[in-house]
């Protein structure tokens, strides 16, 4: 009888609350965890400028927090458990060694909902959102391919997954259709953000010739060594013209306001449920810098046409013929890389040199 | 004027109060660097070392997670603090805690998914003996050619980060894991799990690993005859030399034995909180057990009680990003000026301030 009389309280506390959210009433709070610092000017700087706008739209009626370098592993299940347990509402995970993590918290914390960027895993309570970045790496490998003269390509590249792999082959492809003789040399960080590695790396491929240096991973610092060194670059996730005024041929940006401000006003509005989002350049989730003046006309006018036809959906980056690494066949004339395919993408295309690191 | 007077022993009281004062010396300038930046000085300084203790709403998942955090930290600074105290310099514990890791997780992969109770003790074994045959690279060098320890450990520990990144990348990457890199995750394996032991104490196995070291080392050095050894080659070289203590002896077991705990560190936080071996698994916990050791003051029981106040700080500090949005460089700086405040605080253990000018001797 007791324990009813309790159990009927506590069904009726939570209804309350329940409705006290959906009404407006409470602040929607909502947590934002980085792998990186918020001042790396690329990755983690654009999901905290994703963060600021959502402060902006809902003003008063969010409260967000974030904790910035948190490492992937355990420490990241401590400070997921550590939100969680201060009453957030929403919380992004943004970067994909938080997968585990997230996932372990979640089912702890049914009534939280968790956001992982670029995983695979998800739950009632856990959607996953990427970006189709290698749109923007197509048009840029295209640039790449028409503006080195030593057809050496740096390529700094952080760790072995498919995203990033996606990347180099989309770089690749779209580089040595434009420029056949053109190289790539992939170097591999095994970090996300590691100024000095990255440094080091990217003065390692110019000493080896490269005139034209790509980065996935975080820091400018690969920029600021491309200026110095008075080559061309191109900016990761940010707009990196700051540290590369006269290196920088343009930058993939990578815009997650829209969906931030979509996934938190799902969740005040009661209507959020669990999905997985991959947008590309047509929603504006993946833009490109304005392109410098370096960059001759004629191949400024391809790059924005390619994108154009990226984003109206004429043109997809991977249509074949493609063949594999190893010369087999892996896409047949005209035919489109499905989205599996793309999402676990673990081997290399034709022509790319080197291995990928097992 | 004050100038600083030798004592003739270190003072026992003024060992006590040093951390004390530490302390109280960090919050005041750690007050302040808060307080520039525009936060609350006295709420950041109640969330960091108050809140994950006592705070209703946290605590009671924070206090066990102290545990874990500290578990790792206190296991490795055993082991270090016994080569500290002979002078064997031991810096590669965390290339130790890597193939402790691997070794250990290594031996589980390879029985999934047969479930027996016998596999997690292999893997302890595997993983305690992986640690200490790393450690043995650096002590046979340095037995047989007199190769300096310190730099043979350091450099062996980026050899450890590169095995770890072609194991997740290829021998023991999950092979359901879609192509990326990783491990199973062994806390989904119950025979090669290292769950908690009771549940909401955070306590694991690592954590009565840990417990059990600090007592073992307490008696080695207070009763055992090589715990002596070891303190007097520590102390005096020749004199250890002469009472018929074998050098070589005592870089194998300081390093055999640091590297076995720094091993068994690495299992259980890769079939417990981590779960797997992933290419960044290494979390420094060998570096930072180092500033562990020496906070403790190479004691045992030092050891212990600086384990859990750096846990302390790390997950206050989280907590202090969370809560206030301090950045993590301030929370880093103050993490520095606490180790800076008791390491210079000892100024007074062994000199005595005084008042006036110097006698003349």
């Amino acid at each position: 009888m007791q324990l009813k009389t309790i159990l009927t309280t506590a069904t009726m506390a939570l209804g309350l609350a329940t409705a006290a959210l959906a009404d407006g009433h409470e602040k929607t709070k909502v947590g934002f965890v980085y792998v990186g610092p918020v001042g790396d000017f690329g990755w983690s700087y654009e999901h905290n400028e994703g963060r600021l706008a959502v402060m902006e739209e809902f003003g008063d009626s969010v409260e967000t927090t974030f904790v910035e370098s948190v490492p992937e592993g355990a420490d990241a299940e401590r400070v997921l458990t550590q939100m969680a347990l201060s009453g957030h509402d929403l919380i992004f995970t943004t970067s994909f060694g938080y997968m585990d993590a997230t996932m372990n918290v979640a089912a702890k914390f049914p009534d939280v909902k968790f956001e992982h960027a670029t995983g695979y895993k998800r739950a009632d309570n856990v959607s996953t959102y990427g970006a189709r970045f290698y749109e923007g790496r197509a048009v840029i490998g295209h640039i790449a391919g028409k503006m080195t003269e030593t057809n050496k390509v740096g390529y700094i590249a952080s760790y072995p997954i498919p995203e990033v792999i996606r990347g180099i082959n989309s770089a690749y492809l779209h580089a040595q259709k434009v420029n056949p003789d053109v190289e790539f040399n992939v170097v591999w960080v095994y970090s996300w953000f590691d100024p000095a590695k990255e440094a080091d790396a990217a003065k390692a491929l110019i000493e080896q010739g490269a005139d034209v240096i790509m980065q996935h991973t975080d820091s400018t610092a690969p920029m600021t060594i491309a200026e110095e060194a008075g080559i061309v670059a191109f900016g990761q996730a940010s707009d990196m013209k700051n540290f590369g005024p006269n290196a920088q041929l343009t930058a993939i940006i990578d815009n997650w306001a829209p969906y931030y401000i979509d996934r938190v006003r799902a969740v005040k509005d009661g209507t959020w449920s669990s999905m997985d989002t991959w947008d590309g350049i047509a929603p504006g989730m993946v833009e490109l810098a304005p392109i410098s003046d370096k960059v001759p006309a004629d191949v400024k006018a391809e790059a924005e046409a390619m994108a154009a036809a990226i984003a109206a959906g004429d043109y997809h980056p991977f249509t074949g013929p493609i063949n594999k690494q190893d010369g087999s066949a892996w896409l047949a004339e005209g035919e489109v890389a499905d989205d599996g395919t793309l999402a676990g993408m673990n081997f290399y295309i034709e022509g790319v040199q080197g291995e990928i690191p097992n | 004027m004050i100038r600083l007077e030798k004592r003739k022993q270190p003072s026992q009281v003024w060992s006590y109060l040093t951390p004390i004062l530490a302390v109280i010396a960090t919050m005041i300038a750690g007050g302040i660097m808060f307080w520039i930046l525009g936060k609350n000085p006295f709420e950041a300084i109640r969330i960091i070392f108050w809140d994950p203790l006592f705070n209703t709403q946290f605590a009671s998942y924070s206090r066990p997670q102290l545990l874990v955090k500290a578990a790792p930290l206190i296991l490795i600074a055993i082991g270090l603090s016994l080569g500290f105290r002979a002078g064997v310099w031991n810096i590669g514990a965390e290339g130790q805690y890597v193939i402790g890791a691997i070794c250990g997780a290594a031996v589980g992969l390879a029985f999934y998914p047969m479930e027996s109770f016998i596999i997690f003790p292999l893997m302890v074994l595997a993983g305690a003996f992986g640690g200490f045959l790393w450690a043995m690279i650096p002590a046979l060098l340095k037995i047989a050619f007199r190769t300096n320890e310190i730099l043979v450990s350091l450099l062996l520990v980026y050899v450890a980060d590169q095995l770890l990144a072609s194991m997740a990348l290829s021998t023991l990457r999950n092979p359901d894991g879609g192509g990326f890199p990783g491990s199973r995750n062994l806390q989904q394996y119950p025979s090669a799990a290292n769950p908690e032991l009771i549940a909401g104490t955070g306590a694991h196995w690592g954590v009565v690993a840990a417990l059990i070291a600090v007592i073992f080392a307490y008696i080695l050095l207070a009763k055992h005859k090589l715990g002596f050894q070891i303190k007097l080659a520590g102390q005096s070289p020749r004199a250890a030399h002469f009472a018929g203590v074998n050098t070589s002896v005592i870089i194998v077991v300081c390093l055999g034995l640091s590297g076995l705990l720094a091993g068994l560190a690495g299992l259980f936080e890769v079939a417990g909180p981590a779960g797997q071996i992933s290419i960044d698994f290494a979390s420094n916990y060998g570096f930072t057990a180092i500033i562990v050791a020496f906070l403790g003051r190479l004691h045992p029981v030092g050891i212990l009680l600086a384990g859990l106040l750096m846990a302390l700080t790390y997950i206050g500090g989280e907590l202090a990003q969370l809560m206030l949005g301090i950045p993590l460089a301030a929370i880093q700086a103050f993490q520095g000026m606490l180790l800076f405040f008791l390491l210079a605080m000892d100024v007074l253990t062994d000199y005595r301030p005084v008042i006036g000018k110097a006698k003349v001797v």
